[in-house]
């Protein structure tokens, strides 16, 4: 096979690889919309601030060090313990748990009833909040996150691949986080499927998406369902706070994947589960081959935006996204 | 007692439908004109128009266009910062192209060119709504950053990648470039958004803003009862671009004197245009000025507090910062959904019958 076809193909193994981790995020996105008609900005603040948490308590940060060495003029840092990355990552979603009970509780039961863009610039609050208070409790240095994941490249990859090229073809660069990422973001989708297709409270998280009064009458606890699904959301970010903070360390542009997210949950529909991996799937490959095809004509750097012009020109043509449900409007 | 409306008899419709009909208001709004013109450009220092006046005049300008697009016509953007960049890169390359011609007009042609581009990122909002459009508009915002930021033409090749304001004058007054005295900035400034905030506040009462207003409260009734919703959308994100543009041409020109891209107008100058109005109040011309007057006093203030009075670090003062306001807008989505604006609404009610409420 010819080199040039091979970079190309190379360029697209990495960009669906980038695609799952954006799906990731869009999932969280997915579940909040569906179960509360929430379009949940903070979403990638929340993956920042489970990040932080976890690896605030793996380090055995004292939480608001900062702001108690400022006002009792102390210097205190650490602990001085260091758990076991299980044990933290379970604390960490007891913290989302809370963080989704507060939400719920001084957010959103206030703001029932309002139009939803009202709620969407609530969110927009709620992220700021939460990303100065992730600042304060955990400091805003660059940290780096170390739950045992596998990376690097992979020489399996490369070494079974090096025989489709030629001389100078040395097999495909595949990260190993990036698979191990591919691997989690599938079983999430599955076990998320199987939750809210054959569980009772997955029955009722549905029933809450198809219509808020119906399900009040027959009986199910909107307050309970929001909270439920605020903590699977909270789970659904720490795990893309894990990915994307062992991938790159954890830091404030962690909470800019949200940015990056947006286009793939209009490409792929605001209430599509599957929608969003197929669009995180098409994003992450698109922007990745644009990028190597017509980027050095234009200076590069043509992934901050190629996602959103895309999600733009197709929403044109097809308002409601790939899987999105039809809009039907009534006056 | 205050805003006593007994014995202010309309004898005419053109009375009757001023801007201000109650008499004390007009009164205290010429107050507030004459003390801004007459008496602030007399006694304001560096510190003050830097900080505080100008970019609370410049904010206000942009806030008021936003406003425009997303509290009368409801289509929520988060381009703002895009089309900033938009009105201070037209800007640049008009100070620079045409040396000749007064910065007002170029400010204004700025407008105009920012309008243009408003309207063309605006075409998707006959098709899609709501949170689509907001997410669309954010294509707007990294596609203008990304295009100034790589696009020579845009910067006239200058090594650094920025820009940065030739010296101009009016009347014979420098108001760009390094020189400028405090007041000439404020004075410019305060001109631009007495003339718009009046175009504004007349514009939205007139066929044009209720036309906006149709739209914003239902679409497709507005389309059934004869509102044209291509003109109108259309017309809201060229007259709210045009506000945003000036504010952008002046924010470089006259406020900041030379911009980075990226820096000077990123997503969070989106964000920061939003808070305003949403804390100012939605569809209110007095509150996107109350809210851009308090997003811009609150950092200051809290810097003045925290760093200054209690001598904690920066960075703590502005998580801080951070943390105080997106709880204000939670608090402010909650307790009063229509903002400081209505907050002054339900003030002036009370003020009408103190001190005897019944």
């Amino acid at each position: 096979m010819p080199d040039q076809l091979l970079f190309a193909m190379e360029v697209m193994l990495n960009g669906l690889m980038a695609g799952v981790l954006y799906a990731l995020v869009a999932l969280g996105f997915v579940l909040i919309f569906k179960a509360s008609g929430i379009f949940n900005y903070a979403q990638g603040v929340m993956a920042l601030f489970a990040a932080l948490t976890l690896v605030g308590l793996q380090e055995g940060q004292v939480p608001f060090a900062h702001l108690i060495n400022a006002i009792f003029g102390t210097d205190i840092h650490h602990f001085g313990w260091h758990l076991p990355a299980l044990v933290a990552i379970i604390l960490t979603i007891g913290v989302m748990v809370v963080l989704a009970i507060i939400v719920e509780k001084f957010v959103l039961k206030h703001l029932v009833n309002q139009e939803p863009i009202i709620l969407f610039m609530a969110t927009i609050g709620l992220a700021y909040f939460l990303e100065g208070f992730g600042d304060v409790m955990w400091g805003s240095e660059i940290k780096m996150l170390d739950v045992g994941l596998p990376q690097g490249a992979s020489f399996w990859v490369e070494e079974n691949t090096a025989w489709l090229g030629g001389e100078g073809f040395y097999g495909f660069f595949i990260d190993k986080l990036d698979m191990v990422a591919a691997v989690v973001a599938a079983l999430l989708v599955i076990s998320l499927t199987i939750f809210s297709q054959y569980s009772k409270q997955g029955r009722a998280l549905r029933a809450v998406a198809d219509d808020h009064q119906a399900a009040l009458s027959v009986g199910i606890s909107l307050r309970f369902i929001w909270v439920l699904v605020w903590s699977i959301a909270g789970f659904v970010a720490l795990v893309a706070g894990i990915m994307w903070g062992a991938k790159s360390g954890v830091q404030f542009s962690l909470s800019l994947i949200a940015l990056k997210a947006l286009p793939v949950l209009m490409l792929g529909g605001f209430t599509s589960i599957p929608g969003a991996i197929v669009g995180g799937l098409i994003i992450g490959v698109g922007e990745k081959l644009f990028e190597f095809t017509i980027g050095p004509m234009v200076g590069g750097a043509t992934e901050n935006w190629f996602a959103y012009v895309l999600a733009l020109l197709f929403l044109v043509f097809r308002p409601q996204g790939l899987f999105g449900e039809k809009i039907i409007e009534r006056v | 007692m205050f805003y006593r409306e007994a014995g202010d008899f309309k004898t005419s419709y053109g009375s009757d439908s001023q801007t201000f009909p109650i008499k004390f208001d007009r009164m205290r709004y010429y107050v507030v004109l004459v003390v801004a013109f007459g008496v602030v450009p007399f006694i304001i220092n560096d510190y003050w128009a830097n900080a505080v006046f100008v970019p609370f005049l410049i904010y206000a300008i942009a806030a008021i266009g936003l406003n425009i697009l997303t509290g009368y016509c409801g289509q929520l953007s988060l381009g703002t910062g895009g089309f900033m960049a938009v009105g201070a890169y037209a800007c640049y390359k008009l100070m620079t192209a045409f040396p000749e011609v007064s910065i007002v007009i170029h400010v204004l042609l700025a407008g105009g060119v920012t309008a243009g581009v408003g309207v063309l990122f605006g075409l998707p909002s006959l098709r899609i709504k709501g949170f689509y459009l907001a997410v669309a508009t954010l294509a707007a915002q990294f596609f203008l950053v990304w295009l100034f930021n790589k696009v020579p033409w845009f910067y006239n090749n200058s090594a650094s990648g920025q820009i940065s304001a030739p010296e101009r004058t009016v009347f014979g007054v420098e108001v760009t470039g390094a020189n400028t005295d405090a007041w000439a900035k404020y004075m410019i400034c305060l001109v631009f958004l007495v003339v718009l905030a009046w175009v504004a506040r007349n514009l939205t009462r007139g066929t044009v803003g209720r036309s906006w207003m149709a739209i914003r409260d239902m679409d497709i009734a507005a389309e059934i009862i004869g509102v044209n919703p291509l003109k109108a959308k259309l017309t809201a994100f060229a007259v709210s671009s045009f506000f945003v543009g000036v504010a952008g041409a002046l924010f470089f020109s006259v406020y900041l004197g030379a911009v980075e891209v990226g820096e000077a107008f990123g997503i969070n100058k989106s964000f920061l245009v939003l808070f305003m109005i949403i804390l100012g109040g939605l569809g209110s011309i007095f509150g996107s000025l109350a809210g851009a007057a308090f997003l811009v006093l609150l950092p200051v203030l809290l810097k003045n507090v925290l760093v200054g009075g209690l001598g904690w670090p920066t960075d703590l003062a502005a998580h801080l910062e951070l943390m105080i306001v997106g709880a204000l807008i939670i608090v402010f989505l909650i307790a009063e959904p229509h903002g400081m604006a209505q907050l002054w609404r339900i003030a002036k009610e009370k003020l009408r019958l103190w001190p005897f409420p019944h």
